[in-house]
């Protein structure tokens, strides 16, 4: 098994703030916009986000929500072990409301697929956006791109793209993993 | 990531605490489901469940009903007094002229104990035990835990005593195995003649006075008088027993602390438990009520992730 460093912690902090600035000009003060981070991975980067446009660009009173896809998922009964849940916490409505999925790498497509149908079980937005650090294009089995996107990244079907977080495994830094 | 260790749900004397656990976890995430707007989702579509009932329950049936629509499944319904069940079949041809239809999953209830262990040495279908006879509920002690747990925070070191007719309830041998393996104090307290022998074998002490009872536990389990299933008398008069072993609001009030009140339902009210007792903020019947959905819907999702393709 080999890996290789896609992004190193410092292109992740500028990629982030990028993404923070566009979500800006989109949005602007987010009163109608909330913020939804993917379990289980994409709540880092969502509460990463949030952080930043808190503290450095002074945008207050963000709603932020994590939700969880398992019980959505199409393959569940496909693999050897059972699907296991993360929590889901929306504590408020998310109808008419501008939703901004965030998730940390977009590969099928079908996690974000899952996702469509479960946030309808909150109500019926008024839009729905994509927001994923990673886009491993060539891989999709869905026609499903992101509206934001912090780097794209060609890699193969049997490579991995690792995610790691500075407050979950110690710091930020990507991998191309390949066996 | 986990999994349960059995592939059917056939009594709580198969499980081990882990399963427990996972049950239990994943029920959590299951009652934030329950509690959202749309309440359902997509996870069984695939998946047909049976609901075999040769004997009645209301709610039971439907909780497990709910339970499987909840989870998208297709569920078919069976009751014996409208069946062929009359007409001399046996279980297995009923059972397995059911299976024909392509049925993944069998929840059953049964008079006879031991019925789904039967079923399951014979069919493929994944079984879960609905109640077989005075054996074991399992869904049932499951979900009183589970409350327990919820409202105390903790089952382990917890003392709970079940307090009614131990002799004819599956729940209380259900209920016995569930809060010993999680490690709580169990004593059981009600007339002798509603006593099994050799209960003391379980690991549960035997309490004839309900007072001493009471004031010993955090939890008591009120078991329903199962008037329809005592061939003979076992007690003078309801009156007698209601006098003896039914809690009223006055005696909770004697007691230095607020202990839980529980009961499976249906409700004799006035015998079992004082109807201001089974309103009160004490009484947890409801939410053993709502738990139930969520836990059913726990351990159906789950067998269900272990029958393959």
């Amino acid at each position: 098994m080999s890996q290789k460093v896609l992004l190193s912690s410092k292109d992740i902090h500028i990629i982030l703030h990028r993404l923070a600035c566009q979500l800006i000009e989109n949005h602007l003060d987010f009163k109608n916009t909330v913020l939804i981070g993917i379990q289980p991975r994409g709540k880092f980067l969502a509460d990463r986000l949030i952080k930043i446009l808190q503290e450095e660009y002074q945008v207050k009173d963000i709603q932020l929500g994590y939700l969880d896809i398992t019980f959505y998922r199409d393959d569940f009964r496909r693999g050897d072990k059972t699907l296991e849940a993360n929590k889901t916490q929306i504590d408020f409505l998310v109808e008419d409301k501008k939703i901004v999925f965030i998730d940390d790498v977009l590969y099928t497509g079908r996690s974000i697929r899952a996702a469509l149908t479960a946030i309808q079980s909150f109500g019926r937005p008024a839009e729905i956006e994509l927001l994923t650090l990673i886009d491993r294009r060539f891989s999709r089995h869905l026609p499903i791109q992101p509206d934001y996107r912090g780097r794209q990244v060609d890699a193969i079907n049997e490579e991995k793209v690792k995610v790691m977080w500075k407050e979950n495994e110690g710091e930020d830094v990507i991998y191309l993993v390949s066996n | 990531m986990s999994q349960l260790s059995v592939n059917h749900l056939l009594g709580i004397k198969y499980l081990n605490e882990a399963d427990i656990q996972l049950i239990f976890e994943t029920a959590d995430h299951f009652k934030e489901v329950i509690n959202r707007p749309i309440k359902k989702v997509p996870s069984l579509r695939d998946i047909t469940i049976a609901n075999l009932f040769f004997e009645n329950s209301t709610r039971t049936k439907l909780s497990f009903e709910l339970a499987e629509k909840r989870l998208s499944a297709d569920v078919i319904n069976f009751s014996a007094a409208q069946s062929s069940v009359k007409k001399g079949e046996t279980l297995i041809d009923t059972v397995n002229n059911i299976l024909s239809m392509k049925v993944d999953m069998v929840v059953m209830r049964h008079p006879n104990p031991g019925a789904g262990i039967f079923l399951s040495r014979h069919i493929d279908a994944s079984i879960v035990n609905a109640g077989d006879g005075a054996h074991e509920h399992p869904t049932q002690a499951l979900l009183d835990t589970y409350s327990i747990r919820e409202k105390l925070g903790d089952v382990s070191g917890k003392n709970v005593v079940i307090v009614g007719d131990i002799l004819h309830s599956r729940v209380a041998l259900s209920n016995i195995f569930a809060l010993k393996l999680q490690g709580a104090n169990v004593k059981v307290c009600g007339p002798m003649t509603l006593i099994p022998k050799y209960i003391e074998t379980l690991g549960v002490e035997v309490e004839t006075d309900l007072k001493k009872a009471l004031k010993w536990c955090d939890v008591a389990n009120m078991l329903r008088v199962q008037n329809e299933r005592m061939d003979i008398s076992y007690f003078p008069s309801t009156r007698e027993y209601t006098r003896q072993f039914g809690v009223n609001k006055k005696m909770l009030d004697t007691l230095d602390k607020e202990i839980v009140i529980m009961h499976p339902g249906p409700i004799n009210r006035g015998v079992e438990i004082t109807s201001d007792v089974a309103d009160s903020k004490q009484a947890i019947i409801l939410n053993q009520v709502e738990n139930g959905v969520a836990i059913r819907m726990a351990v159906i999702y789950l067998l269900a992730s272990k029958i393959k393709n």
